[in-house]
């Protein structure tokens, strides 16, 4: 019965009866046909059991390799999202790069919006680690862009240089970088740019695409700090997030320098409002009124945003779901980042600090970017919120070690309002 | 629960678009919920393609205990796929639980899983290779794209996996990359309206309907033993082989390259005399062990160049990556690295003759002990030894030498002579490097439409002139009457 099955059937419904089967008869009768069927060229693609594809992930040390167990891959390795998009694709990054004993990454990314429902059994645990115990399975994400709740976020321009909020979209339908086709990516583009080209007032703007900047169009962008350019961690090209550069990757700026969205960079879009200074109830109000006039202008098109409201706004690293909101000023702290409780105190007030490059870069001076720890769980008014009460209060500390005074340990905050 | 100060938003599950991808994708989601028998095999072969899953309509064939209706071949085709689609034998299970039907194109990097780019037009998905300098971007046409883009290997590489990393790096002006790779033996068939013009680019004309010769006799080469050491420091000749019936590097899953791995233990594990080793696993390796394969100038490390990564070999390292090397250090194998296997023999000095001979019969060797096994080389009379690479079909094989010539080498003519010689020059720091101190790195130009005899014996005659111009040159003598005719 097996040889004759295996005769009727091309090379390539082997495939499936093997996996189908498993270790049943028809695989013995599967494999002894094969010997003829080797020599004579037609390729049999080999399908292993679960067991054999796992990753040997004994010398990681990232989220997803925390909780991807066998029986987890066993279950999912054979699902795709409606797009085909695969476990094995999610992973790569993670399996790709192993981590650092100090710094635990993320490990995993989404393809596009049904990969956070497909292989929830794997996001879930990640998200919960990752953003502080959220429960995506029984909590909601509360998400608010009304500025005007904002109280104080004024603050003197002697400690702080600048003021800067971001966050990330993408657009629902298309997929996501590790995933998407050249005319998806392309779409992506149009859709942003035609959206874009629809603001008006102190967000009019204009867009320098990457494929075709000028010279001097690429050297102001290095000077104002705009340019991005094609990623070299591993941690982002492993997952194919940089295929095809530059195609289809630009950067779109208001004349006035204050709002800026990257296009087809990490995610469809990382919008960016932030300028000198230390105005950040300004900086957000921009960055509310941005992002809403955006919404509108993809909405009269039909297009909208990725969004739910287990998991607020979906982005491409599971790090960045909810508000994918960053919060942060650059603040000159001389003598409070010298306090052995300075960590103790951003710690309790859920602030993080990193160096004025950014992500992994060590503070130059005393200078050092202050921004909010959380990204899901709480609103972006709360978020923005929570980083103007705890700069406010790291000034305030600045201010009485200046005068010989002593500072105290603020209580914790609660984490999930 | 209401998001405040947004505009209001639709939900998830049945989005208003009008985008014309989403609205094609949502309607066939709509079918696919709906579990209709009785639809013509044609329909739910064609609809299944759609999704890409070959193993499905095996699972199909099964379940209705049919086999015979189902086409023996077809491929993918979205004008199969009629407009109004009434019925639908689309299972559920299909979307989100395909556990019992296994799947068809596993462990792809980027593009294999990507079958909704049919949704899109081929000018829409076609690249921009404005900037690029290489074989593929040379030869690729949109006409040949809107051609091939649908179609897959039978283990699911397509044609973006082909060119990706062709795509991913444009090149340099004067280094013409070939700029595409293959993921199995069979990308070579599937895709070969894009291949042959990159082949016979690559290779010096050769034509699609021309045979390759293959010849691993070792008493076939004239001379070789007598190269003058005191001018030829190292003698080496390697080559590569890919296993038939596994995925090559680009495209393979783990396991797969996990079977490579042990399949390729237990074959070099039976070699015995002067050809007796052991296998240092890239992953298990220990400080020693690291630092002796590095001072024996044997240790690959993950590859850094984006011209590799981009294709998707270098995923889960160094999973499955070792290095095997008998115990005179003189013959040896690395597995998994850009090809299944490279087999590599050398040893200091210019015996060439006995560095072929071993090579040879090591290769050979390795070649009955896989087929007592049950494998065999991925081989054909067209391409010769298939390998990822186009640039390393036919013998795979560059032989060559490490050799001191300081004087031809500044040679007005040196490049002239090397072109007729059919040799190259690179730095002794292998491919892209500069030579230091006078010591060049000589080997054969060619790997398809020669034989390894024949390649071999070109660079043992074109060093002996090398040398003997180097002599002349040492004298203060001229070398005109030396110059050899293109070969």
């Amino acid at each position: 019965m097996a040889g004759s099955f295996a005769r009727v059937l091309s090379s390539k419904r082997k495939v499936g009866i093997l996996s189908l089967v498993g270790a049943g008869s028809l695989t013995v009768g599967f494999f002894m046909n094969r010997e003829q069927h080797v020599s004579a060229g037609a390729h049999v693609r080999r399908i292993y059991p679960p067991s054999a594809e796992y990753p040997d992930l004994r010398k990681h040390n990232n989220c997803m390799a925390s909780h991807l167990t066998p029986a987890i891959y066993a279950k999912l390795v054979h699902k795709s999202t409606p797009n085909g998009y695969t476990l094995d694709e999610a992973i790569q990054t993670g399996v790709d790069n192993p981590g650092h004993p100090f710094i635990k990454t993320v490990g995993m990314v989404a393809g596009d919006e049904e990969s956070y429902e497909v292989f929830a059994d794997i996001f879930n645990p990640i998200i919960k680690e990752r953003h502080n115990g959220y429960d995506p399975c029984n909590m909601k994400h509360p998400t608010d862009l009304d500025s005007s709740k904002i109280r104080g976020g004024l603050f003197d321009e002697k400690y702080v240089l600048s003021s800067r909020v971001r966050t990330g979209r993408s657009i629902r339908g298309l997929s996501l970088p590790p995933a998407c086709t050249r005319a998806e990516r392309r779409e992506v583009e149009r859709v942003v740019i035609d959206a874009l080209g629809g603001l008006r007032g102190d967000l009019t703007g204009k867009y320098f695409s990457l494929t075709q900047l000028t010279d001097q169009e690429q050297q102001q962008l290095i000077d104002d700090h705009f340019l991005f350019d094609k990623p070299v961690s591993p941690l982002l090209t492993c997952s194919g997030m940089a295929r095809d550069w530059p195609d289809a990757r630009g950067i779109w700026h208001n004349n006035e320098k204050t709002f800026l969205v990257w296009i087809n960079e990490e995610d469809h879009t990382r919008v960016i409002s932030m300028e000198k200074g230390g105005n950040m109830k300004r900086v957000f109000e921009r960055f509310c009124r941005g992002l809403q006039e955006v919404e509108r202008l993809i909405q009269e098109k039909g297009w909208e945003f990725m969004w739910n409201e287990r998991l607020g706004y979906i982005l491409t690293c599971p790090s960045n779901l909810g508000t994918g909101l960053r919060a942060g000023v650059h603040v000159s702290l001389p003598r409070l980042c010298k306090d052995p409780r300075f960590a103790k105190i951003l710690d309790n007030l859920r602030l993080q600090k990193r160096g004025t490059g950014g992500v992994d870069t060590a503070a130059v001076g005393n200078t050092f970017d202050i921004s909010n720890l959380d990204r899901l769980g709480q609103s972006e008014v709360q978020l923005v919120q929570t980083v103007i009460d705890g700069v406010a209060y790291l000034i305030e500390c600045e201010k009485r070690l200046e005068k010989g005074q002593d500072i105290k340990i603020p209580a914790p905050i609660s984490q999930f309002k | 629960m209401k998001r405040e100060g947004c505009i209001p938003q639709t939900s998830a599950v049945q989005p208003q678009k009008k985008g014309n991808a989403l609205l094609k994708r949502t309607r066939i989601r709509a079918r696919q919920s709906a579990f209709v028998p009785n639809i013509s095999n044609d329909l739910a072969v064609s609809l299944l393609h759609l999704q890409g899953r070959y193993s499905s309509t095996a699972h199909y064939a099964f379940e209705c205990k049919e086999p015979q209706t189902i086409p023996i071949q077809y491929r993918y085709n979205a004008q199969k796929v009629l407009p109004n689609i009434e019925n639908l034998h689309l299972f559920n299970a299909f979307h989100e639980d395909a556990s019992f039907m296994g799947r068809n194109a596993t462990m792809p990097f980027g593009n294999t899983h990507n079958l909704l780019k049919m949704n899109y037009s081929a000018e829409q998905e076609y690249p921009d290779l404005s900037q690029h300098n290489n074989h593929m971007a040379k030869i690729i046409t949109l006409e040949m794209y809107a051609d091939l883009r649908d179609k897959q290997t039978p283990s699911g590489f397509t044609l973006d996996d082909v060119i990706q990393t062709g795509i991913d790096n444009p090149g340099h002006p004067f280094i013409m990359t070939v700029g595409c790779v293959a993921g199995d033996e069979e990308t070579y068939e599937v895709f070969k309206d894009l291949l042959d013009p990159i082949i016979e680019d690559r290779h010096g004309g050769y034509k699609p309907t021309d045979k390759h010769k293959t010849d691993l006799n070792p008493d076939n080469l004239q001379g070789g033993d007598d190269l003058d050491p005191n001018y030829v420091l190292s003698s080496r000749v390697r080559t590569g082989r890919s296993i038939r019936g596994f995925c090559l590097p680009p495209h393979c899953s783990r396991g797969e390259r996990r079977g490579i791995e042990s399949l390729s233990i237990e074959a070099l594990g039976s070699l015995d005399g002067d050809l007796k080793g052991k296998y240092y696993a890239l992953k298990d390796m220990t400080e020693e062990e690291q630092q002796q394969l590095i001072d024996d100038h044997f240790l690959f490390d993950k590859p850094v160049s984006p011209l590799l990564l981009a294709s998707g070999m270098a995923r889960d390292w160094p999973d499955a990556r070792g290095i095997w090397h008998n115990d005179n250090k003189t013959f040896l194998v690395w597995v998994n690295e850009e090809d299944h296997l490279r087999v590599i023999s050398m040893q200091k000095g210019g015996n060439m003759k006995e560095v072929f001979n071993r090579f040879c019969t090591g290769l050979t060797k390795i070649e009955s002990l896989f087929k007592e096994k049950g494998h065999e080389f991925m081989w054909n009379e067209h391409l010769g030894y298939v390998l990822t690479c186009p640039s390393n079909l036919g013998t795979g094989l560059r032989g060559g030498v490490h050799v001191k010539i300081p004087n031809v080498s500044k040679h007005e003519k040196f490049g002239e002579i090397l072109k007729r010689l059919r040799l190259q020059k690179r730095g002794t720091g292998g491919v892209d490097t500069a030579a230091v101190g006078g010591v060049f790195d000589i080997s054969n130009a060619d790997r398809l439409g020669f034989s390894e005899v024949d390649l071999v014996q070109m660079v043992v005659d074109g060093v002996k002139l090398l040398i003997e111009m180097e002599k002349r040159l040492e004298a203060g003598q001229s070398i005109d009457d030396l110059m050899p005719e293109q070969k």
